[in-house]
């Protein structure tokens, strides 16, 4: 097989790309934080849709009586600018008194639909982070012990390294642009996990096969390299068909699930491109910085 | 032999592709629909502990009973009512036409009381055995109680102790009606008057018949899908799923040929085998969870991929077609496993570790990828193997290679 482009002799160029995206979005995280949702932070949502289109203010000056003008108000977007039917209402908690008057309260602005409305009582948000964690902290724990089993550690370690990337990519991007995050995208970035491992092992998987028929006169990254190229087409199309799903289910399925869809076409892209970029790379890297202390070693003991 | 085996494929595949044709929809419509497509309401409840009354295990059982007769009286198609944990309960109410008043209605602790002038509790809610609510001859809506036999001589003995003095009964702590009372009531019946408007007072007859609550309850998170939304994500989820599925078959067609037909085929069996898993394992199909079954499509092709890129490389380094798609089949089968393995990791944990949707994506995205595997192994692999057996093709070009 001929070898094509040599992605491993230019990953550092690679790694300083991943670096180009990560640090922003690490900026943004540390600076702006994220726009965590009900679910995470406890409160009110109330998500209606009016028989005529009406303004943030109209909304607020109702809100006001209940004192709480100070809810984030927010209209789906139309072409018609400033008003919408369709409002986006997030409060504090509201227990069920509160927010039957708050409801009768909005009649004032004409008839709606209720689309949706949501309490989430702080002690449930608190919940769902630790437990977003937690499942994440195991997966890769179980993760970390099945590669290493079936491949070796340094693998394993190499492909959580490369998941870590995409998790803090789409959480950059998502704080970046300030969208919303909630229990489903605790969903997404587990799947993202998921999707991003898989792909890493299949290319992992080929380098374990032709380091068994491997010849003396190829180097590791050689190897690499034609594992990477090997597995290239089949990185590829898999990646398509999972975005085209994705990518149907966020321009065409519902609103609930639009944030959840646009996480997991980040995570994939990223999931890919870590895939072929950042794994194997990491652990070329790792093994020849090995090989060269073992010889170091071996020619201090010699000396 | 060369006929047999076009005629075997010819009619696994449209078995398969009538099959789907004919009961993918109403396959997909008789799987349960979680409360974000069909509207509804999930509530969660959580007991606390106050002085007069501490939670444990005993009164959480009588706290289910008791909201497993108020969400019944409801009178809607299956309701589900399950313990989570050591102290909460989680109703859900499909279809509810009123949200509010229904949540209002099972978290109320309901405690009914009869106290005498002096401001002494005589009877309580335990007395009673049935309440309704009524209309008397001049139009008012009334509640009336019945006593048990034990209740029913406490009253008699209220009655008789108080004519010509006032009794109170009071529901949760608050004034009902404050009555004179003519006459001692040896009967054992009473009635609850009041100004009060015909769904008030069967309210009020609901809370006694089903009894109070016998520890307080806190509400701590309510969801309500409208059956508009419900039924907007339902169109849209229809719609992502039909162009997912074409975006996909086309792809395969354009990159594999004859061995995209052949994927194709068994990603149509693979839809039905999912659906059907979900239906017999009486899963509920959330959003979350259409969402699980659109991506694991594009997960189950996968397995057709690493297939069929094996199969080129085996190909195109001189074998055979027949030996190269076997040398596909196995090679390809340990990495198959392997990088699913993985993937089917994140899905147990989320299933253990979520709640509620997050379990519905779960669950399907875990069964998609056995079945995913299972498919590529079996049905693409017997395929293939009859269409290439059939002889009818001769280049590897035809098969994507």
């Amino acid at each position: 097989m001929t070898v094509k482009f040599d992605i491993i002799g230019r990953r550092y160029w690679f790694f300083l790309l991943s670096a180009l995206i990560l640090v922003p979005g690490l900026i943004s995280i540390a600076l702006q934080g994220f726009n965590l949702g009900i679910d995470f932070t406890g409160g009110t949502l109330l998500d209606l849709k009016f028989a005529r289109p009406v303004m943030v203010s109209e909304v607020r000056e109702v809100l006001k009586v209940a004192g709480l003008e100070g809810s984030t108000i927010q209209l789906a977007a139309t072409s018609q600018g400033e008003a919408s039917p369709n409002v986006f209402i997030r409060t504090r908690v509201l227990d069920e008194t509160e927010r039957v008057t708050v409801l009768k309260d909005l009649q004032k602005l004409g008839d709606y639909d209720v689309l949706r409305v949501e309490k989430v009582g702080a002690i449930i948000g608190s919940e769902l982070e630790q437990q977003a964690l937690i499942a994440l902290a195991v997966s890769w724990l179980i993760m970390i012990c099945y590669i290493s089993w079936r491949f070796e550690f340094k693998f394993a370690v190499s492909g959580v390294l490369a998941i870590f990337h995409d998790i803090i990519v789409v959480l950059g991007l998502f704080s970046l642009l300030h969208k919303e995050i909630d229990a489903s995208f605790v969903a997404a970035i587990l799947t993202i996990a998921g999707y991003s491992i898989n792909d890493t092992i299949v290319i992992f998987d080929r380098i374990r096969e032709n380091l068994k028929t491997h010849k003396k006169t190829e180097t590791m990254q050689e190897l690499v390299n034609r594992s990477v190229w090997q597995t290239m087409t089949r990185s590829i199309y898999t990646v398509l068909t999972v975005i085209f799903a994705v990518a149907s289910l966020y321009f065409f399925g519902g609103e609930t699930t639009k944030n959840f869809a646009l996480a997991l076409l980040i995570g994939f892209t990223s999931g890919a491109y870590s895939s072929i970029f950042n794994a194997s790379p990491i652990w070329v890297t790792w093994k020849e910085w090995e090989d060269r202390r073992r010889i170091q070693a071996r020619t201090k003991g010699a000396k | 032999m060369r006929l047999g085996n076009l005629t075997k494929f010819l009619i696994a595949a449209l078995a398969i592709l009538v099959i789907f044709g004919v009961y993918i929809s109403p396959l997909a419509l008789s799987i349960k629909q979680g409360l974000d497509l069909q509207g509804g309401t999930h509530v969660v409840m959580e007991a606390v502990d106050t002085p007069e009354a501490p939670v444990n295990e005993d009164a959480m059982q009588r706290l289910s009973r008791v909201i497993e007769r108020r969400v019944n009286e409801l009178g809607l198609t299956e309701p589900i009512i399950q313990r989570q944990g050591d102290r909460r309960i989680i109703v859900e109410l499909p279809g509810v036409k009123d949200p509010e008043s229904a949540i209002a209605l099972i978290g109320k602790t309901a405690m009914l009381e009869f106290q005498d002038e002096s401001g002494a509790t005589v009877l309580t809610g335990k007395d009673l055995k049935d309440a309704k609510s009524q209309i008397d001859a001049q139009n008012r809506n009334l509640v009336s109680l019945d006593f048990t036999d034990e209740g029913g001589k406490k009253f008699a003995e209220l009655t008789t102790k108080n004519v010509g003095k006032k009794i109170a009964i009071l529901l949760d702590k608050q004034m009902l009606t404050n009555p004179v009372v003519n006459e001692p009531i040896p009967n054992g019946k009473a009635i609850i008057t009041g100004n009060r408007t015909l769904e008030e007072a069967q309210q009020i007859a609901l809370l006694l018949r089903s009894g109070a609550l016998p520890v307080k309850v806190d509400i701590i998170e309510t969801r309500t899908v409208g059956p508009t939304l419900g039924q907007d994500s339902k169109e849209k989820s229809k719609v992502a799923f039909a162009i997912a599925v074409v975006a996909i078959v086309v792809f395969m067609l354009c990159f594999y040929r004859m061995s995209g037909v052949v994927a194709n085929i068994s990603l149509a069996l693979y839809v039905m085998l999912l659906l059907f898993s979900l239906k017999m394992l009486n899963a509920t199909l959330t959003l979350p969870g259409i969402a699980g079954i659109i991506l694991s499509m594009g997960m189950a092709v996968d397995a057709n991929v690493l297939i069929f890129e094996r199969f080129k490389e085996e190909y195109r380094s001189g074998k055979t077609l027949r030996a190269a798609m076997d040398a596909g089949f196995t090679r390809a089968f340990s990495t198959i496993i392997d990088s699913n393995t993985t993937t089917f990791i994140a899905a147990v944990v989320l299933f253990f570790m979520g709640t509620g949707s997050i379990k519905g994506f779960a669950i399907t995205l875990g069964l998609g990828i056995i079945l995913g595997l299972f498919t590529a192994v079996t049905i693409t692999r017997f395929l293939l193997k009859t269409l290439m057996n059939a002889n009818l093709f001769k280049s590897g070009k035809i098969f994507g290679a």
